[in-house]
C-alpha cells in the first residue's frame, strides 16, 4: 500500500523509510518484508531506538523530516492510504479461534482520519515547508509525546530488556518489560512487543495472540493483554485522534 | 543504548546518546546541558548521566546496563533537528537516515505482530 505511494511521490523528492521493530530483529521482519519487496529503505529496529528517539508509542506511525532534516511532524499514527482496499485478516486453515474473533472485532472499531492525514502528506509533499501542515519547530516538539523522568527510565527498562530478550535471557527480560510497562502506561508497541514474546501456539497468528493462553492462563506474565487493555481504554482511543 | 561498561570513549557516548560533548555542555540542536567538568575523550557514565537526567538501568549483577533518553524539553524530542538514526537493513547493512538529506522523508514505524 505505502510502496505505490511512495513510487508517486518519489518524482516530487519523497522517499519513504519504513523501520520495522522488533526485539527478534531479522528473524521477526524477513517474512513481512520479503513479501512487500520494498524500493526503499526498509530497516529493523531491534530495540525500539525509535520510541526512543522520536517518542513513537504505536504502529503504524509516522515522522515527517524535510529537505534539511528537520522534523516538521512528530510521531503521529499514519493510516493506510483511503482510496486502497484495506488489507484482509490473514487467511488461517480450520476454524479461527475465539480470540482472534474478538480481536477483529475491537480493531475494527479503531478510528483513524485516513482521508486528512493522506491529503496533508500530499500537500506536504507539493508545498514542502510553506505547507500548513508543516509544523514550526516550537510545535514539533510540543506536540512530541509528554516525557517525564519516569517515562525516560520506562524508556531504559525496554531497553534493556529487548537486549536480555536477544541474548536468550527471556525471564530476566520480563521483569524489565514489566516496568516499562508501568512507567509508560500509554506506549502500544512497548505492551504488544512483549506480549508478543508469548507466542501461542504455532500458527502464522501466533505473535498475535497477545494474551494468556486458554490452557496456561496463570503463566501470562503480564499486568494487560491486547483485548483487556483496548476495551479498557477504548478502540476510539487506540490512535490519538489526527490534528491538522 | 546498551552498556557493557560504564566507562567509554566520547564518541561512542555520542553516537550512542546523539548529545555532543562540548566545552559548554552536552548539546543537541539548540539545547545545551552544563556539565561539572569538561569532557575528556574517556567518559564516566555514571556521572555523566546523572548530570544530565538520563536513567541508567542495571541487568542484576550482570556488566550490562540501558542508558536511557533525555526527558530535559518535558517531551520525546529535545529539538526538531532530526538524529542521524542509523538502523540496519534486512541484510544486515547500517542505513544513515542523513544519507537522505535534500528529500522528503517519511519514517513508517511497523511491527510484524
Amino acid at each position: 500500500m505505502w510502496q505505490a505511494l511512495r513510487d508517486a511521490l518519489s518524482p516530487k523528492g519523497f522517499e519513504l523509510v519504513t523501520i520495522g521493530l522488533d526485539t527478534l530483529g531479522a528473524q521477526g521482519c524477513r517474512a513481512f518484508m520479503e513479501a512487500a519487496a520494498p524500493t526503499h529503505p526498509a530497516l529493523i529496529d531491534s530495540h525500539h531506538v525509535v520510541a526512543d528517539l522520536f517518542g513513537i508509542t504505536n504502529i503504524p506511525q509516522s515522522v515527517w523530516i524535510n529537505e534539511q532534516g528537520r522534523i516538521v511532524r512528530p510521531a503521529e499514527a499514519a493510516p493506510a492510504p483511503p482510496d486502497i482496499p484495506r488489507g484482509q485478516p490473514p487467511a488461517m486453515s480450520g476454524e479461527l479461534p475465539q480470540r482472534f474473533i474478538e480481536i477483529f472485532t475491537e480493531a475494527s472499531k479503531i478510528t483513524q482520519d485516513a482521508v486528512g492525514y493522506h491529503a496533508a502528506l500530499r500537500d506536504w509533499v507539493d508545498n514542502g515547508d510553506s505547507s500548513r501542515y508543516a509544523l514550526s519547530a516550537t510545535e514539533v516538539i510540543a506536540r512530541s509525546r509528554p516525557r517525564n523522568a519516569d517515562v525516560a527510565l520506562g524508556h531504559a527498562h525496554f531497553e534493556l530488556a529487548c537486549e536480555l530478550e536477544r541474548r536468550g535471557r527471556h525471564d530476566a527480560a520480563i521483569a524489565h518489560f514489566r516496568e516499562a510497562h508501568r512507567l509508560v502506561p500509554d506506549s502500544w508497541t512497548f505492551r504488544r512487543q512483549a506480549w508478543s514474546l508469548e507466542p501461542v501456539g504455532d500458527s502464522a497468528l501466533a505473535r498475535f495472540w497477545q494474551g494468556p493462553a486458554p490452557d496456561r492462563p496463570a503463566d501470562w506474565p503480564y499486568a494487560g493483554d491486547w483485548l483487556t487493555d483496548i476495551r479498557r481504554e477504548g478502540p476510539e482511543n487506540y490512535y490519538d485522534t489526527w490534528r491538522p | 543504548m546498551i552498556l557493557e561498561s560504564l566507562d567509554i570513549g566520547r564518541s561512542a557516548f555520542e553516537q550512542g546518546t546523539g548529545w555532543q560533548l562540548k566545552p559548554e555542555g552536552a548539546c543537541k540542536g539548540e539545547v545545551c546541558i552544563p556539565l561539572p567538568s569538561p569532557p575528556g575523550d574517556e567518559v564516566h557514565v555514571e556521572s555523566l548521566a546523572a548530570a544530565m537526567g538520563l536513567p541508567l538501568v542495571k541487568a542484576g549483577e550482570q556488566a550490562l546496563w540501558a542508558l536511557g533518553p533525555e526527558h530535559v524539553s518535558g517531551h520525546a524530542l529535545t529539538t526538531a533537528d532530526a538524529p542521524d538514526l542509523c538502523l540496519p537493513d534486512l541484510n544486515g547493512n547500517p542505513f544513515h537516515l542523513s544519507s537522505l538529506r535534500g528529500r522528503k522523508v517519511l519514517l513508517y514505524a511497523w511491527a510484524p505482530y
